[in-house]
Parts: C-alpha cells; sequence; structure tokens
C-alpha cells in the first residue's frame, strides 16, 4: 500500500533554477530514485536524473537528499518521517548541467594527473606475483564506485572553487595511497607529489568524506591519514631523513 | 561568490539543506573542550593539593612533578627547575604540561574534532564554512600539525611515568603492601592514556604502516593489526582517557584538601 510524499526538487540549469515541490506515491520497499523516477513519469518528463544500476554499484545518482551527498538508488524512503517534505537537489560541489545532473569532469581530470601503476621494469605480463598480506591493504580502495560523493562533501573544494586547482580531492589520495602501498610499483615520488602537486596537506581530516563514502571505504583513516604520515616520513622527519641517507632506503624524491 | 554559490554551480541561497540537528555534536565539543580547559588552566596554576603523601598519590597534572617547589615526596624524578621565575612562583604543571597537550592538539581525532566546532572548517559535513580562504595545513602554524609523532613519542614517556606513579600508589602510609581507591584511580587513568597512545594513529604508522610488505615483517605486521583494532577506537579513548585526566585530578585534589579519605581495600 502506497502512501504520498512531498517532495522539493532543484529543477534548473548553470544560469538560474528553484525547487519546486511535487506530492507522489511511494510504496514500501521504495527508494528516492524509485520516487524520482515515478515524478518524471507522472509529472515532470522533463525532469533530468542520473542514474544507471540501482544497485550501489555504478555511482551514477549522486546527489544531496536532505542536505546530505547520497546515493539516490541507496536512500530508502521509509528512513524519512512520514509528512517530511524531502529535499532533493544536485551535487553542490560540481557546475550543474540540467536539473539533478552535474558536470563531474573535474573528477576526471584529476585522475589523468595521477600517474598510473608503475610495474618493475624486468616483469613481463602475467608475471607479477604478490602475497595476499601486501594487497589486502589497497584492495580496500579497489572498492570505490567513483559515485564523487566524497569529492561533493569535501569542505576544501565544496567551500572553496579556487582550490579545484591545486587539490585532487580525497577520491584520488585513496588511488595514491593504493599505489604507494602497492608492493610492486616502482614510482618513488608518490609521497611528494600527493603533498606538493595533489594538495594532500591541504586536507584537513574531518572525515566527511569517510561519512558519505556507500562503500564504507575508511578514507581518512586507512587512506589520507597514513598518507600523511608518509609524507612525514620524508619531509618533516629528520631522523627518517638521515636514516634514509644512511641505509640508502627509500629517500626524499 | 565562491563555494556551494559559485558560479555554474546549483543556485541555491542556504548554506546546507540539513535538516537534521548538526550543529549538536560540534556544540557538545566546544562545551566538553572549554570546561576541560578552564579546569586545567584552574589546576595548573593553583599549584597545590597536587599529592597526597600517606596514599602515595600525586596528579597527573603534576607528575613528573620536577620543580623546586614540588612537595619533597612528589619529587621521583629529580629537579630541573627553580621554585620561582623573576619573582613567580613557577608552578610544576606549567613545566610539563605542553607534551600531553601537543599530544592532544596535533592528534588526528582532536584535529577534527577542533577544525569542525571550534574553527567551523567545516561545522558538519556539507555545512558550508564562513570563511572566504582556506590553506588547510600547508603553512605556518597548522604544518606543525607534522610534529604529531614527537609528541606522541613524548606521550609515550609521560605514560611509563603515570604507570609508575600507579604502582607506588601500591602501598600504605608506612610503606606495606595495600591497594586503595586512589590507585585504582591512578590504575585507570594510566591505563587508558596507554590505551589513547597506542591507538593513535602515528603509532599505527610506525608499528608497521610505512611498510610496503608485510610479508617480510611478520612481527610488525602482527603489531600493526593489533593496532589498527585499537585505531578503530581511538576517538572513544581520546574522549574517556580525556575525562580520565580531570577525575583523576579531581580525586587526588580531594583527598589531598581532606574533603574526602582515601579508601583503603587492604
Amino acid at each position: 500500500m502506497g502512501r504520498q510524499v512531498k517532495l522539493r526538487i532543484w529543477r534548473g540549469n548553470k544560469e538560474n533554477g528553484d525547487f519546486q515541490n511535487v506530492n507522489v506515491e511511494a510504496n514500501e520497499g521504495e527508494v528516492v530514485l524509485d520516487v524520482i523516477h515515478r515524478v518524471q513519469a507522472t509529472q515532470m518528463p522533463d525532469l533530468a536524473v542520473r542514474w544507471n544500476c540501482k544497485a550501489g554499484k555504478c555511482g551514477s545518482c549522486s546527489m544531496e537528499i536532505n542536505g546530505k551527498p547520497r546515493l539516490a538508488c541507496m536512500t530508502r524512503m521509509n528512513t524519512f518521517e512520514e509528512d517530511e517534505t524531502i529535499t532533493v537537489t544536485p551535487l553542490r560541489a560540481f557546475p550543474v548541467i540540467r536539473d539533478l545532473v552535474t558536470d563531474v569532469s573535474f573528477n576526471y581530470k584529476k585522475a589523468l594527473e595521477i600517474p598510473a601503476y608503475s610495474p618493475p621494469a624486468n616483469l613481463g605480463p602475467g608475471e607479477a606475483r604478490m602475497e595476499q598480506i601486501d594487497v589486502e591493504r589497497s584492495q580496500e580502495f579497489r572498492k570505490c564506485i567513483e559515485c564523487f560523493l566524497c569529492q561533493d562533501t569535501c569542505h576544501v573544494i565544496r567551500d572553496h572553487e579556487e582550490n579545484k586547482k591545486s587539490f585532487a580531492g580525497p577520491r584520488f589520495f585513496i588511488r595514491i595511497a593504493e599505489l604507494d602501498m602497492h608492493p610492486l610499483d616502482t614510482l618513488r615520488n608518490r609521497k611528494r607529489t600527493a603533498q606538493e602537486e595533489h594538495g594532500l596537506g591541504m586536507c584537513n581530516i574531518t572525515k566527511c568524506c569517510t561519512e558519505v563514502c556507500p562503500e564504507h571505504i575508511r578514507i581518512t583513516d586507512n587512506a589520507i591519514i597514513p598518507m600523511k604520515e608518509r609524507v612525514v616520513d620524508q619531509k618533516y622527519d629528520p631522523i627518517r631523513w638521515l636514516g634514509s641517507k644512511i641505509s640508502k632506503r627509500e629517500g626524499i624524491s | 561568490m565562491a563555494g556551494v554559490r559559485a558560479e555554474g554551480r546549483a543556485s541555491i541561497k542556504e548554506r546546507t539543506l540539513r535538516v537534521d540537528r548538526w550543529w549538536l555534536q560540534p556544540a557538545i565539543t566546544v562545551f566538553v573542550l572549554v570546561s576541560f580547559i578552564i579546569y586545567a588552566t584552574f589546576r595548573a596554576f593553583e599549584n597545590g593539593y597536587y599529592f597526597v603523601e600517606s596514599s602515595h598519590l600525586v596528579s597527573p597534572f603534576y607528575s613528573p612533578c620536577l620543580s623546586a617547589s614540588c612537595e619533597p615526596g612528589a619529587q621521583l624524578f629529580g629537579v630541573v627547575a627553580p621554585q620561582s621565575i623573576l619573582g613567580f612562583g613557577l608552578s610544576p604543571a606549567l613545566l610539563i604540561l605542553i607534551f600531553p597537550l601537543g599530544f592532544r592538539l596535533t592528534c588526528y581525532y582532536y584535529r577534527k574534532s577542533y577544525y569542525r566546532s571550534f574553527w567551523m572548517s567545516p561545522p558538519a559535513c556539507a555545512v558550508a564554512e564562513p570563511h572566504k580562504k582556506y590553506t588547510g595545513e600547508t603553512r605556518a602554524p597548522l604544518i606543525l600539525q607534522n610534529g604529531h609523532r614527537w609528541f606522541f613519542l613524548a606521550g609515550l614517556v609521560f605514560n611509563v611515568i603515570l604507570t609508575y606513579d600507579a604502582l607506588i600508589s601500591f602501598k600504605h602510609e608506612d610503606g606495606s603492601f595495600g591497594m586503595s581507591v586512589g590507585t585504582i584511580v591512578l590504575l585507570t587513568n594510566a591505563t587508558l592514556l596507554w590505551l589513547y597512545s597506542l591507538s593513535c594513529h602515528t603509532c599505527r604508522h610506525i608499528m608497521g604502516g610505512r611498510l610496503r610488505h608485510f610479508s617480510k615483517h611478520p612481527v610488525r605486521y602482527k603489531g600493526w593489526t593489533i593496532v589498527s583494532k585499537l585505531n578503530h577506537y581511538h576517538p572513544v579513548f581520546a574522549w574517556i582517557s580525556l575525562f580520565g585526566v580531570a577525575l583523576t585530578d579531581v580525586y587526588v585534589r580531594f583527598v589531598a584538601t581532606g574533603a574526602i579519605s582515601n579508601y583503603y581495600f587492604f
């Protein structure tokens, strides 16, 4: 048996826009994306919304629901009060294209700036061998579905557009951490570039990225803070620095 | 205007559309931390009621007691500072509090807490911050946060000293073996401080986080695994150890002033 719910949906484009109120039916077991599709089917046929898998694995239906960055397909309608007006907006850290669809190309540009995995030169295809305990730490980061909710909620770029030039964001810090922790990656300057080119030092570890991650990746504890500590090893710890010079272990670069 | 109202973004005037009580957590954090700071400042300058000779109890705010003004029984590690400087009495607490204070100030968890609650950067997730510019921890003074490991190491020294304080409180006034409420209080405080220190992100890194090949360092991997489990509860240990220090001091002060007596179990 369905019930009527009140939705307040932001509609517009990059020039202007505003909220529009609609009443729509919601059935048992439905999620916000289902209800938005019903609005689209019955009242707003031109409502723009990006979606794909409806299973929380493609990362397409990222939007802000009651002000929180969420996946619409993973936000159940029964988590709202009966008489609550549910506010739905596009991601507020990125330029809007139309209605609930934003331009997330910022993230693809940042992805291109991070050098890919660099295997040892003497290893041919299929010859790499690693022990499970050496790779399992970074396997957590491979769960990322690139929904960019962490990028959206990160105040470094959400509240400061000017920082987008110099800050890669949490999604790409877990990529850098994954590669820096990789037992066979040969690129030795990832820590330095993380700090100096990708803006790791701008992160003030307020953990919003972790809070919104639909894959429950512990972005701050397992990627950003370990990377910050690795940067300290190289840049801010004279004893470690001296040790690296004497024992010829991993150096500054 | 920059931020959520930057050009090209959805034109929404509200700083946040959150409808939950997002302000509650930062408000509680401010209340608790300000209360602790006020109490700790009062006690640091009070320069008294920190030692109970008969029960061998010393307040964590004053241990190690390194000033010439320390009560003789509390000078377990010698004297390194005079009784006064330029005519002003030097409280022994002022000599040492920079170390535990620095450890907590640079702690990754506390940074999250006070950046959110005091500096509102941001006050909560998806709530716009009020600042026009933001450079994070890339410049002075916040770049000094990178010195957390030095305070962590200093904190370990303090933990050893406070554990020693707890162990020597297993005594009656005549030196015979005994255990009092004060003993349990000091022991609990030391345990909480150890848990807070050992669950620290820097400890996790030193233990094995910096390695790329766990398989080549099985002992460090085991240590890293244990610290990682503790690390999950680091925020809990951060808060209860803070309360632990304050309540331990309150207890020692009450006993030292004679407001209560230190009950001995045996």
